[in-house]
């Protein structure tokens, strides 16, 4: 096809929920994708100057407001910065206080993304049956934090609050609800032959793509790139607990989904076990940290989405001097220029989608524009609807 | 190669590179370099060591701009290496990584307009965050940046 037939598709920008807001470019020749190209700083909050004039106790606040999804991955990395700062070591209640807490989120983020990517592709029923499981889970939150979202459970040092002994059978109840509700999804998934028609053989990240461009997470996991902060550099009570690392080969949309929802059962796994363990171990949830001292410190913690990273650095005073914060779909987001090109425009949502980075609100601003012409022809609704409609081909194909 | 080993075997690799060398604690480890030396080191840790890039910070400080690239060992037992270069704001320069590290392509775009460093032979230096019109000569992260001047335009214009 020759080169003025080439269509520019632009996606985004405005996406408000998410701390990245993204516009993507996708260049097209006919139904190919033969390019993409990533804008980002739609939504740019100065996150990182607004930290220097925080002190060390507000900053744990303003760093939860990064994200409402993950919001306790960054107060769990910048606690542990702020504690390898000051050099000071948690009590042990509240290392399983954190890791249930961190846990529990990562089953929340995780059944989100799943009813996301079943909406994507015209699963419907998957969308609304997920998002039902997943909310006892926020109930839970609800329960021990006070808050379905934005729990404010980390300070440097330990954790605010304390989970009461009467909760615990409570909590364990409801896991044991949701075990068996998200082992019911994982099998129908992985038995669907339209789903393995639909996602396998696509969007495919090569392990050699995943080190070039320094993926976490889940994204690096399904690519065979065995990584995870919580086994690699164990924090908060990772070290002290059972579990093992979810990791795929195939680097396709389908790999990326069975990471995920496998990962439920570990992190199911580690809060069972942490919930026996705060019965027995009792005493502080928190130590006083009196000051900071000059120095630098370096915190990470494995968010559902990946490696989020907190450097601090501090001169003795009351704000820290600097901050840097790296979320983990910072280094994910570039690897759709490895993956999308190649794809037809109706795989392109669901593979953009496929690294998790919040896309859902970018949607209703996706829009195919014509070059020559520059009238739009095709809106963020219809391109949903085309990737739901191969769905729906495959499907009568199949005889479903 | 265990915990121990991998920090030894930088040292003495490195040690006609490295300026001073910092340990905060036993996994979390700092080291000056002069900037020049940036590729050599990085790609010495990027493809022979195989660590993991996780990413770059710059800081504005009274003897120029420190940047600290974070790399990440995570089979050896998670160390976190630092390498810190300093930049001088006369010549606000320093050789990309780009070429080597994919990832490094955004935070080297970043660190370019929030501070005003120069990323030589960058393949793509476009701006990643801020606005079209953002004035090229404003380092929103120097210290001695003030935004009045941005704000008052947006007034008028109103």
């Amino acid at each position: 096809m020759s080169q003025n037939r080439k269509t520019i598709i632009p996606i985004g920008p405005y996406h408000p929920l998410q701390e990245e807001p993204e516009f993507f470019e996708l260049s097209v020749e006919g139904e190919k994708v033969s390019d993409i190209d990533i804008h980002i700083g739609y939504n740019h909050r100065a996150i990182e100057q607004i930290a220097q004039r925080m002190t060390w106790d507000q900053l744990i606040f303003l760093v939860e407001r990064i994200c409402g999804i993950c919001s306790t991955s960054h107060p769990i990395a910048n606690c542990n910065a702020q504690e390898d700062l000051a050099g000071v070591e948690i009590p042990e209640r509240a290392k399983y206080i954190r890791s249930i807490v961190g846990e529990l989120e990562r089953i929340h983020s995780h059944l989100l993304w799943a009813g996301l990517a079943g909406h994507f592709i015209g699963y419907d029923t998957l969308w609304m049956w997920i998002w039902k499981y997943r909310e006892p889970v926020l109930e839970i939150f609800e329960k021990i934090t006070g808050n379905r979202n934005h729990y404010a459970m980390m300070k440097p040092g330990g954790v605010r609050r304390d989970i009461k002994e009467e909760d615990i059978p409570y909590l364990k109840k409801v896991l044991d609800e949701a075990e068996r509700k998200i082992d019911m999804i994982t099998k129908a998934v992985l038995d669907d032959p339209v789903l393995a028609a639909r996602l396998k053989g696509v969007g495919v990240l090569t392990k050699e793509d995943a080190i070039k461009y320094c993926t976490t997470g889940p994204v690096a996991r399904a690519s065979g790139v065995a990584i995870d902060v919580r086994r690699d550099d164990p924090y908060a009570a990772y070290g002290l607990v059972e579990w093992n690392v979810i990791t795929q080969e195939e680097g396709d949309v389908f790999a990326k989904t069975v990471v995920r929802l496998l990962e439920c059962f570990e992190s199911i796994k580690i809060i069972r076990q942490c919930l026996e363990k705060l019965k027995k171990v009792k005493g502080e949830i928190a130590v006083k940290i009196k000051e900071m001292p000059p120095g630098e410190g370096k915190g990470r913690h494995e968010a559902p989405r990946g490696e989020t990273f907190h450097y601090v650095r501090s001169d003795g005073s009351n704000n820290p001097v600097r901050v840097k914060v790296r979320a983990p779909t910072y280094v994910n987001l570039p690897t759709c220029k490895a993956t999308v090109p190649g794809e037809s425009i109706a795989d392109a949502a669901i593979i953009l989608a496929s690294i998790d980075p919040c896309y859902c609100c970018t949607d209703r601003m996706m829009r195919v524009v014509n070059k020559k012409s520059g009238k739009i022809e095709l809106d963020g609704s219809k391109l949903i609807k085309l990737s739901q409609e191969k769905t729906g081909r495959l499907r009568r194909e199949f005889g479903i | 190669m265990n915990k121990k080993d991998i920090v030894v075997q930088i040292k003495e690799d490195l040690k006609d590179k490295i300026i001073f060398w910092e340990e905060r604690s036993s996994k979390r480890h700092y080291f000056m370099i002069n900037k020049d030396d940036i590729v050599f080191v990085a790609r010495y840790l990027f493809e022979k060591r195989r660590a993991r890039f996780i990413t770059a910070s710059g800081i504005d400080t009274p003897r120029g701009i420190e940047i600290l690239y974070h790399f990440s060992f995570d089979k050896e037992g998670g160390e976190i290496v630092t390498v810190k270069v300093l930049v001088s704001k006369q010549e606000c320069k320093i050789e990309s990584l780009t070429p080597f590290i994919t990832g490094a392509t955004f935070i080297e775009r970043e660190i370019q307009e929030l501070l005003g460093v120069k990323f030589l032979n960058h393949p793509d230096p476009r701006p990643l965050l801020t606005s079209e019109d953002w004035p090229e000569d404003k380092f929103p992260l120097r210290i001695d940046y003030r935004d009045a001047d941005f704000t008052n335009k947006v007034d008028e214009e109103k």
